[in-house]
C-alpha cells in the first residue's frame, strides 16, 4: 500500500490578527523527506503549528488534508490519531506526569479502546527505543520534559516519534541546540523511521542535519511563503552561499514575515 | 454555679457521659471546664473566610449507636479498599461514627510497648500518659471550637511510641462516618518519644451522603527530641458535614514532623495545620492537596512556626477548584526572635477549572529574627492551554489530557502517602472530584 499524502494548498494563517502565512503550497507523501529551510522569522514554525492545530494560530483560507480528509476540521488529538506528528521547537514541560505514563496514554489513545498495549509490551518497546536513542532509561520515570536539557527534550521528541509511528511527521528545528553526537543520534532515529509508510517534513535553518538525513526535496521559506524548491543540491548551495542570492534573485529585501514582497 | 448554656448538652450531661465512659476525674473536669469557657471564647477567625453563618455548635446527637466489626472481612468495601491487604500484620484501628469498631495491633508494636487504641480506652487504661499530652499542643481555650472539642470529645485514637522505638510499618486509623445523624468530635493524639519514629495514616470517610452534621477534629502530633513522625491523612467527608479540623504538630530538638494531607471533604471546611518547631534543629514539612467543587467553601491555613534555632519549615500546597467552589489558601511561615539560622519556605499553587470557581493563595512570612532565610511562591491559574495542546498533539483526547495535567499537578503530595491503598483511594477521589 502506498504511503499517506499530506496536502497543503494556498494556506493563509493569522496570529493575533496579523497574517503570517501568505499562501503556502506543499505536498508531502509517504516515503518522502522534505526539508524546509529559511532564516528566522519567516513562518516555518507557524506552518508546522497550524498543521497540528495550535490554539493561537488561525487559518483564514486554504486547506490542509491528509489522505483526502480535511485536517483543519479536526481537533488537535484527532489530527494526531489520523497520523500526524509534530516534534515541537519548544516542547511543554508537564509536572507530575511521567514520560512513561504520558507515552502509554498517547499510544493507547491511538490504538483505541479494547486494543490497548499491555504494560509489559509497552515497557519493552519503550526500553528498546530509548536504548536505540542512547537515552538514560531513568528518563522514562522522570516528569515529562521537566528539567530536561535542550538536547534531552529533542531526543525525547524523537522517542515519541518512534513510539507513536505516525504517517507524516513534522520536525520543527529538531537539530537546534544539539551537539554533534546528539545530532547523530537524532538523525539515526529519523532514518530508522524512513520507509514507504512514513513521510517527513524537516524544518531547519542549518544544512548540518541534512548531512545525516538526505532529503528528497528542499524548500526555502521567506515572508510566509515557499519561495524556492529543489533537490538536495539546493540545501548545499544554501550552506555554501547563504540566502542572499535567493533574496537577490527574487527581489526580496527583508525575508521576515510582515514585509511586503 | 450552673448557668443556662447555649450548647446542646450541659455540664450535667457531660459529667454523666464522662462517668458512663469510666473516664478519669481529670478528664471529666477538663470537659466541664472547657464547656464553661466556651461561652466567652471567640470563634476561630480563618483569614478571608467568613464563618459566622456556619453551624459549628448546634447538633442533636453526641453519640449514635453503631455496631462493631468482628474481623477485617466484615469491613465495608470502601473501608477494605483502604487497608493494605498484603500487609495483614499492620496495625489498624477502625472507628464507626463514635464507636471503636475494630482494632488490630501488630506483634512488633506490642512487643515494643507501643500503645495504639481508641481514645476512651486510652482514658481508662493510660490515664496518666493521656493526661500528660491531651490538649497540650492545642489548648482548650484557644477558641470556642477547641473548647467545645475538649468538652464533647466523642471519638478518636491514641498512639504512643516509647523512647528509642522505631516502627517501620505504617499505622492506620480509619474513621468511618456511615450514620447521617452522627457528629464527630474526634481527637487524635500521636506521641513519639525521644529517638523514636512512626508513620501514621488516617482516613476520614463518609459512606452516607445524607448527612447533616458537624465535625470538630483536633489532632496533636508530638515529637520528642530526635523523633520522627510521618503523618498522612485523607479526608473525604460528605457534603452535609461542616468541618473544623485542626491538626497541630510540636517538634522537639532535632525532631521531624512530616505531613501529607489530602483534604477532599465535600462540605464546608476550615482546616488549620500548624507545626511548632520548638526545638533547635527541628524540621517540619507540610504537603497538602485539596479539591473544591460544587458550592463548598474551604479555608486551608497552614503554618510553620519556628522557635528553635536552625529549624527548617517547608510548606507545599496544591489545590484544584471547580464549579462555584471557593478555596482560600493561607500559608504562614513565622520565625520567632531567637530562631536564628532558620529557613522557612512555602509554595502554594491553585488551579482553577471553571469561571465561577474562586481560589486565593496568600503566602505570609512573619520574621522576627535577622539571621534567617525564607522564601515563598504562590500562584492562581488555569490549566495551561499549551500543555493541553502538547498532550493532544500526541493523540490524547482533551478530557484525558486535562486529567493528566491535574493529576500531575497534585502528584507531589499524592506520591508522599505511605500506604498504597490510601494513595490509590486519593487518586480515585481526585478523579471523581475533578471529573
Ligand atoms: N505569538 C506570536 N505573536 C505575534 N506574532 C508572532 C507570534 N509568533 C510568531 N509571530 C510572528 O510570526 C513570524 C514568523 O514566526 P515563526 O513562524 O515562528 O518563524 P520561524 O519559525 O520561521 O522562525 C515572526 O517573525 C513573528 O513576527
Ligand atoms: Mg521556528
Amino acid at each position: 500500500m502506498a504511503g499517506s499524502v499530506l496536502s497543503i494548498k494556498d494556506l493563509h494563517v493569522e496570529i493575533e490578527g496579523k497574517e503570517i502565512l501568505k499562501g503556502v503550497n506543499l505536498e508531502v507523501k509517504g516515503g518522502e523527506i522534505h526539508a524546509i529551510m529559511g532564516p528566522n522569522g519567516t513562518g516555518k514554525s507557524t506552518l508546522s503549528s497550524s498543521i497540528m492545530g495550535h490554539p493561537k494560530y488561525e487559518v483564514t483560507s486554504g486547506s490542509v488534508s491528509l489522505d483526502g480528509e480535511n485536517v483543519l476540521d479536526m481537533a488537535v488529538d484527532e489530527r494526531a490519531r489520523a497520523g500526524l506528528f509534530l516534534a515541537m521547537q519548544y516542547p511543554s514541560e508537564i509536572s507530575g506526569v511521567t514520560n512513561a505514563d504520558f507515552l502509554r496514554s498517547a499510544l493507547n489513545s491511538r490504538l483505541g479502546e479494547g486494543n490497548e498495549i499491555s504494560l509489559m509490551k509497552f515497557i519493552r518497546k519503550m526500553d528498546k527505543q530509548m536504548e536505540f536513542l542512547e537515552m538514560d532509561l531513568d528518563m522514562a520515570q522522570r516528569y515529562l520534559n521537566e528539567g530536561f536539557s535542550g538536547g534531552e527534550k529533542k531526543r525525547n521528541e524523537i522517542l515519541q516519534l518512534m513510539m507513536l509511528e505516525p504517517k507524516i511527521a513534522i520536525l520543527d528545528e529538531i537539530d537546534s541546540g544539539l551537539d554533534i553526537d546528539a545530532l547523530k543520534v537524532v538523525s539515526k532515529g529519523i532514518n530508522e523511521m524512513r520507509g514507504e509508510d512514513f513521510g517527513c517534513l524537516i524544518i531547519t535553518h542549518y544544512q548540518r542535519l541534512l548531512d545525516y538525513i538526505t532529503p528528497d526535496h528542499v524548500h526555502v521559506m521567506m515572508q510566509g511563503r515557499i519561495v524556492k524548491s529543489g533537490g538536495p543540491e539546493l540545501a548545499q548551495r544554501l550552506e555554501a552561499e547563504g540566502y542572499d542570492w535567493i533574496k537577490k534573485e527574487l527581489g526580496i529585501e527583508d525575508e521576515t514575515v510582515g514585509q511586503e514582497a | 454555679m450552673t448557668t443556662e448554656t447555649k450548647w446542646p448538652f450541659d455540664q450535667e450531661y457531660i459529667t454523666s457521659f464522662s462517668k458512663e465512659m469510666s473516664e478519669p476525674a481529670w478528664l471529666t473536669e477538663l470537659r466541664v471546664q472547657s464547656l464553661e469557657k466556651a461561652e466567652d471564647l471567640p470563634m476561630p477567625k480563618p483569614d478571608k473566610t467568613k464563618i459566622n453563618k456556619w453551624n459549628f455548635t448546634q447538633f442533636e446527637k453526641l453519640l449514635v449507636k453503631s455496631d462493631v466489626f468482628s474481623s477485617i472481612d466484615e469491613l465495608p468495601e470502601e473501608v477494605k479498599a483502604l487497608v493494605d491487604q498484603e500487609a495483614k500484620e499492620n496495625s489498624l484501628y477502625v472507628q464507626r461514627n463514635n464507636k471503636p469498631a475494630y482494632l488490630q495491633l501488630s506483634k512488633e508494636m506490642q512487643e515494643q510497648g507501643v500503645v495504639f487504641t481508641d481514645i476512651f480506652t486510652a482514658a481508662r487504661e493510660y490515664s496518666d500518659l493521656l493526661k500528660k499530652y491531651f490538649m497540650t499542643a492545642v489548648k482548650t481555650d484557644e477558641n470556642r471550637l477547641t473548647a467545645l472539642h475538649a468538652a464533647f470529645v466523642n471519638g478518636g485514637a491514641f498512639l504512643y511510641v516509647p523512647k528509642n522505638v522505631q516502627i517501620k510499618n505504617p499505622i492506620q486509623a480509619i474513621f468511618l462516618h456511615d450514620d447521617a445523624e452522627a457528629n464527630l468530635f474526634n481527637h487524635v493524639l500521636v506521641v513519639a518519644e525521644d529517638n523514636s519514629s512512626l508513620t501514621y495514616v488516617e482516613n476520614y470517610i463518609s459512606t452516607t451522603g445524607a448527612a447533616n452534621g458537624l465535625v470538630n477534629i483536633v489532632t496533636e502530633a508530638i515529637a520528642g527530641a530526635n523523633a520522627k513522625i510521618q503523618y498522612g491523612a485523607v479526608d473525604t467527608l460528605a457534603a452535609g458535614l461542616t468541618t473544623y479540623v485542626n491538626r497541630r504538630g510540636h517538634a522537639g530538638r532535632d525532631a521531624r514532623i512530616e505531613w501529607a494531607l489530602g483534604l477532599m471533604n465535600d462540605g464546608n471546611t476550615i482546616s488549620e495545620n500548624v507545626t511548632n518547631l520548638v526545638g533547635d534543629g527541628s524540621y517540619g514539612d507540610t504537603k497538602m492537596v485539596m479539591v473544591g467543587r460544587g458550592e463548598q467553601t474551604q479555608n486551608f491555613t497552614t503554618s510553620i512556626i519556628h522557635f528553635g534555632k536552625n529549624s527548617e519549615g517547608y510548606i507545599l500546597k496544591h489545590g484544584v477548584v471547580k464549579d462555584s467552589a471557593t478555596s482560600i489558601f493561607n500559608g504562614i511561615g513565622k520565625i520567632e526572635h531567637g530562631a536564628s539560622k532558620s529557613n522557612a519556605e512555602q509554595e502554594s499553587r491553585v488551579l482553577m477549572l471553571s469561571e465561577k470557581a474562586r481560589g486565593d493563595a496568600n503566602p505570609i512570612l512573619l520574621i522576627d529574627e535577622d539571621d534567617v532565610t525564607a522564601g515563598h511562591a504562590a500562584s492562581v491559574g488555569r490549566v495551561d492551554p499549551l500543555q493541553l495542546y502538547y498532550l493532544m498533539s500526541r493523540g490524547i483526547p482533551k478530557t484525558e489530557a486535562e486529567r493528566l495535567v491535574i493529576h500531575g499537578f497534585l502528584a507531589p503530595v499524592v506520591n508522599e502517602l505511605p500506604i498504597e491503598g490510601v494513595k490509590k483511594q486519593l487518586v480515585e477521589v481526585i478523579e471523581r472530584k475533578v471529573k
